[in-house]
């Protein structure tokens, strides 16, 4: 069976900011990628650095490139290359030198890298559950999908913001109740499951929302795909510090992963994932 | 096919001085994530396998990594599949990839594999080298040595004794070339390599990554899994290039320098400092091609005390 991936360069090339586009909470940096192939598969990454300027901030840092899921990818209308969209988030000086990126500059990308989603279970539904900037990842892979549910959760409304980016009306809870209902996304999961559990389950979020994703469709029977996060120093297989504890031992999320089928998993909570 | 870069290491032909330190390049990996591509522009000379140790090992729980200043610290624990199955399934499908990638070399200079080995005991590290050696893919073998002696409790590479009693036993095992991995952790890493050197080495690699440790922002509790780490990248560089130095002008046969390698600058740096050949290590994780680049820039670059380049490669 071959696996969703598109194969990457084998080089780090640099690609020029076309947009950034303020989200409430989020950033979202369109790059035009002129060199790297055109159709990245819904769940693979990139690793994102500046051309100039990385380095040198808080702590001396950053010195690693960072890991994103592209968030959509299209042909360039004007000249040539691939339009690529990233939604990141300042959370740490690396995510907070790209946050600062303006169009015309240049950053520096190695990708798409790993495995992305698997087509849903023949004759199921499927059904995408987003935290926080783990929605990231599933605005292609709804593009792509017909008629697939969105449940998505969010801290405020502030980052709420982001729903607006899926097509039709995605369900939205918040934390705070500012947008829909005081809720936990994996409350609506489970209320929808038990409704219909004829479904394919894609997940994208937090560590404990992962789990709590993984042990409701454990429950139910329910298969899952979850795209996990880790700390990562080069994406491609080189390091090997980016492993996941499986029912088959570690397993590098850059190539192997980053989406990786719930049923092998014992637990969705990485040790040092969110930082 | 490209100009002749080759250079002689122990008397094996390499199609260029730039290798890859050991444990930071996957080629199976890689050769998934960048397919053919990765042959048709691979990015080292010679390339050194990750180390493996005679039993299959899963490596060290997470966290594994951690950003610092200039660099990383890992601790990885050497996760591999142990002795047989990387005789069967991982060396076959590395020297596949690297005959494909010599293709096109000039002259007879082809890409070697070295493969890095670690024993906990001088029996076992004598196996792996046996075993290893009589394999036609290997062309030289590299002893890593930064591990404890079960039999003694110290670590072999730092110390000269056991660093000496380790390359002994060995020394018997292959005809091949033995790399000896020196730790910068030692008290006197010139004293290590005099002594492997002694017992029969055919060259040094230095430095491995220096220990060290970070912790939990939140917990203060140690971060890494493992509790503490080696610390690689640019962050190490200068120490990196004082004990290269150091060690060049003492022993006789060639060193193999790494540490911090960013640019053909500091290769050229390197060089200078006595190191017949260089290793890139944590930049390649920066940029998969770093190697290349580095070799290219090295290219444009006239050391001292050598001919000068052609006038027209210089700017």
């Amino acid at each position: 069976v071959s696996e969703p991936r598109t194969l990457a360069p084998p080089e780090r090339r640099i690609a020029v900011v076309s947009g950034v586009e303020r989200l409430g909470a989020y950033d979202l940096i369109t790059t035009v990628d002129r060199y790297g192939p055109k159709h990245p598969r819904p769940g693979q990454f990139y690793m994102l650095s500046m051309a100039v300027g990385w380095g040198g901030r808080g702590d001396e840092r950053p010195y690693l490139p960072r890991a994103f899921s592209y968030a959509r990818a299209r042909a360039e209308t004007e000249g040539e290359g691939t339009a690529l969209d990233f939604l990141l988030e300042a959370v740490g000086p690396g995510t907070e030198r790209l946050s600062e990126l303006a169009p015309n500059e240049q950053m520096a990308l190695v990708g798409p890298l790993g495995v992305g989603f698997r087509p849903p279970v023949p004759g199921t539904r499927p059904l995408l559950v987003g935290g926080g900037i783990g929605a990231a990842p599933l605005l292609c892979w709804q593009d792509e999908l017909e008629d697939a549910e969105v449940l998505l959760g969010f801290r405020s409304a502030a980052h709420a913001q982001a729903a607006a980016l899926f097509a039709g009306e995605p369900r939205v809870v918040t934390d705070d109740g500012s947008v829909g209902r005081r809720a936990l996304v994996t409350e609506l999961l489970a209320a929808e499951l038990d409704r219909d559990a004829n479904a394919t389950v894609y997940a994208c979020g937090p560590p404990a929302m992962l789990e709590a994703v993984r042990v409701l469709c454990a429950e139910r029977d329910v298969p899952a795909q979850l795209a996990m996060e880790s700390g990562m120093a080069c994406g491609f297989g080189a390091c090997f510090g980016c492993v996941v504890p499986t029912r088959d031992g570690y397993v590098r999320l850059c190539v192997d992963g980053p989406v990786i089928d719930a049923a092998e998993l014992d637990t969705a909570l990485v040790a040092g994932a969110g930082h | 096919m490209e100009g002749d870069r080759s250079v002689e290491l122990c008397g094996v032909r390499l199609r260029g001085p730039v290798l890859n330190g050991s444990g930071t390049f996957d080629a199976i990996a890689a050769r998934r994530a960048f397919g053919d591509a990765l042959i048709e522009r691979f990015p080292f000379d010679g390339f050194v396998s990750k180390t493996i140790t005679r039993e299959p090992r899963q490596g060290n729980p997470p966290p594994r990594l951690w950003e610092t200043p200039a660099g990383l610290i890992n601790s990885i624990g050497l996760p591999n599949k142990g002795l047989e199955g990387f005789l069967q399934s991982d060396l076959p499908e590395i020297a596949r990839i690297l005959t494909a990638a010599s293709q096109g070399s000039a002259g007879d200079a082809a890409i070697p594999l070295i493969v890095s080995v670690m024993g906990f005991s001088r029996d076992e590290l004598a196996e792996l080298v046996a075993a290893a050696g009589a394999r036609d893919e290997v062309a030289m073998i590299e002893l890593n040595i930064s591990c404890p002696n079960v039999e003694t409790g110290l670590v072999m590479g730092a110390d000269p004794v056991e660093t000496a009693s380790a390359v002994e036993r060995v020394r018997t095992e292959t005809d091949k070339p033995l790399i000896v991995k020196l730790t910068p952790n030692a008290a006197a890493p010139a004293a290590v390599a005099q002594a492997a050197e002694g017992a029969g080495a055919d060259a040094v690699s230095l430095v491995n990554t220096l220990k060290g440790m970070a912790l939990h922002p939140q917990t203060g509790e140690p971060w890494l899994g493992a509790g503490t780490g080696g610390v690689s990248g640019p962050a190490v560089r200068a120490i990196a290039l004082e004990q290269v130095a150091s060690v060049a002008s003492t022993v006789e046969i060639p060193v193999i320098g790494m540490g911090g390698i960013s640019t053909g600058r500091h290769a050229a740096d390197f060089l200078a400092a006595g190191a017949s050949a260089v290793a890139v290590g944590t930049e390649s994780f920066r940029d998969p091609a770093a190697a290349r680049r580095i070799a290219a820039e090295l290219e444009g670059i006239t050391l001292p005390g050598s001919e000068p380049a052609p006038a027209s490669t210089i700017v």
